[in-house]
């Protein structure tokens, strides 16, 4: 690993001016995934910013009808959470289905967002349940913020300070693993709210994206008849050692079609 | 590059080093208090050989640094036996072989004791799902289900 310097925010302001003083900075989270492509010499942050003694980033509250995790919040937090398998059932399963044990002890929301993997699953549910990511200075929607392969609209130094889920009347997120590393393949998250419908696939493309033809049809019929003949166009998809675009398209249907089922 | 002073608990006892910004906390267990019994299995952060407990939780110790547990309570599979007293857990492997070489075997032990402590009695699926962050290249982990659920049983007899 190359070598950095290390520094311990006491809380978000701390956190941002340190970032803003230092070359290189980047903020360290739960660390599950900037820690090991550090250790493979793939990144080089010259500092890190360990978030993890910032108090007030971590927490969950419910209300009616919104759902607010903090950056700082653990997978299993979320996943275990009383009050999250209540207001967004998929939310708190999705949580509970990331990495693995381990990760999920240390794992973050915020971590996860910034980090924009393009097979990871949080950033289906911001997407899908049309959440608002809040920085330290300002709000940004879901459909503005993942712009790309790790990609972001983060700024340099800008930290997300918590996540806001609309409660949905119904919601569900269904992956299909790669059987060794258990990212997404591909993975699908399904929401209904009202007359809204999103649909939205991690693992086939650059970063998360939302499949407009799915949504039209569950629009008129959310059932997984009404898109039991959708094909998704495989041009653009990934396509590597395990699926080809072919295969990651025809598993957007498929998932869909399990997601609307098992929307709850 | 600046070294810190780090001071935590690791079974029970205060320790204390000097580390470097990037020393992984697996490292300052093998190397500076030479407690080997934590593996490296891979570079990847995905075997799970270097589980330990960090206030009570599973962790990957080589996917966090040594400074960042500065005031923590850390617990390797050195701490798990009490004296020749093997924990039934480590029992429970060695009567089902629940290992062959035993290089994950440290840490699949740390990971079956907090499953435990999450699901008192788990069921073999899931013993299964929990164990996706911990790879065996020997048993084809059948034995290893075999143990932590005996493991599990026998520390609910225990208690």
């Amino acid at each position: 690993m190359y070598e950095f310097d290390y520094h311990k925010a006491k809380n978000v302001k701390d956190a941002v001016a340190i970032a803003k003083k230092q070359d290189e900075a980047k903020y360290l989270a739960g660390g599950m995934s900037l820690v090991p492509p550090m250790k493979l010499r793939l990144a080089k942050p010259g500092n890190l910013i360990d978030l993890n003694e910032v108090g007030e980033l971590a927490g969950i509250k419910v209300d009616g009808k919104t759902v607010a995790v903090g950056a700082m919040t653990r997978h299993e937090s979320v996943a275990e959470s009383k009050d999250v398998k209540k207001a967004i059932p998929a939310l708190a399963k999705l949580a509970g289905g990331i990495g693995d044990p381990q990760v999920r002890h240390r794992g973050t929301i915020g971590g996860s967002l910034a980090n924009s993997d393009p097979a990871a699953c949080y950033p289906t549910a911001v997407l899908g349940l049309g959440a608002t990511i809040e920085t330290d200075q300002r709000k940004i929607a879901a459909d503005d913020f993942f712009t790309g392969l790790f990609e972001t609209a983060l700024k340099e130094g800008e930290l997300i300070t918590k996540v806001v889920f609309p409660v949905p009347d119904k919601a569900c997120y269904i992956k299909f693993p790669n059987p060794a590393s258990r990212f997404s393949i591909v993975g699908v998250f399904v929401s209904k709210k009202g007359n809204e419908v999103r649909c939205v696939v991690t693992g086939a493309g650059p970063c998360v994206f939302r499949v407009k033809g799915i949504e039209d049809a569950l629009k008129k019929d959310f059932s997984p008849k009404a898109i039991e003949n959708y094909k998704h166009p495989a041009s653009g998809l990934n396509s590597d050692i395990h699926g080809s675009a072919e295969y990651r398209a025809h598993l957007i249907t498929v998932l869909a079609k399990r997601a609307v089922a098992g929307a709850e | 590059m600046a070294t810190h002073k780090v001071t935590m608990k690791v079974n029970g006892k205060a320790v204390s080093g000097e580390v470097e910004s990037r020393t992984l906390l697996v490292h300052f267990l093998r190397e500076t208090l030479r407690l080997t019994g934590t593996h490296v299995g891979c570079d990847t952060s995905q075997c799970g050989a270097c589980t330990v407990h960090m206030n009570g939780e599973s962790v990957k110790s080589c996917s966090l640094f040594a400074v960042q547990c500065e005031g923590q309570d850390i617990q390797t599979i050195e701490g798990v036996a009490t004296g020749d007293q093997l924990h039934p857990m480590q029992q429970a492997f060695k009567d089902n072989h629940g290992l062959q070489c035993g290089y994950c075997t440290p840490g699949m032990i740390m990971t079956a004791l907090d499953m435990v402590r999450r699901i008192p009695s788990p069921s073999e699926q899931e013993i299964r799902k929990n164990l996706e962050g911990n790879m065996c290249r020997c048993t084809g982990y059948h034995n290893i289900v075999k143990s932590i659920a005996a493991g599990a049983k026998a520390m609910a007899g225990a208690r």
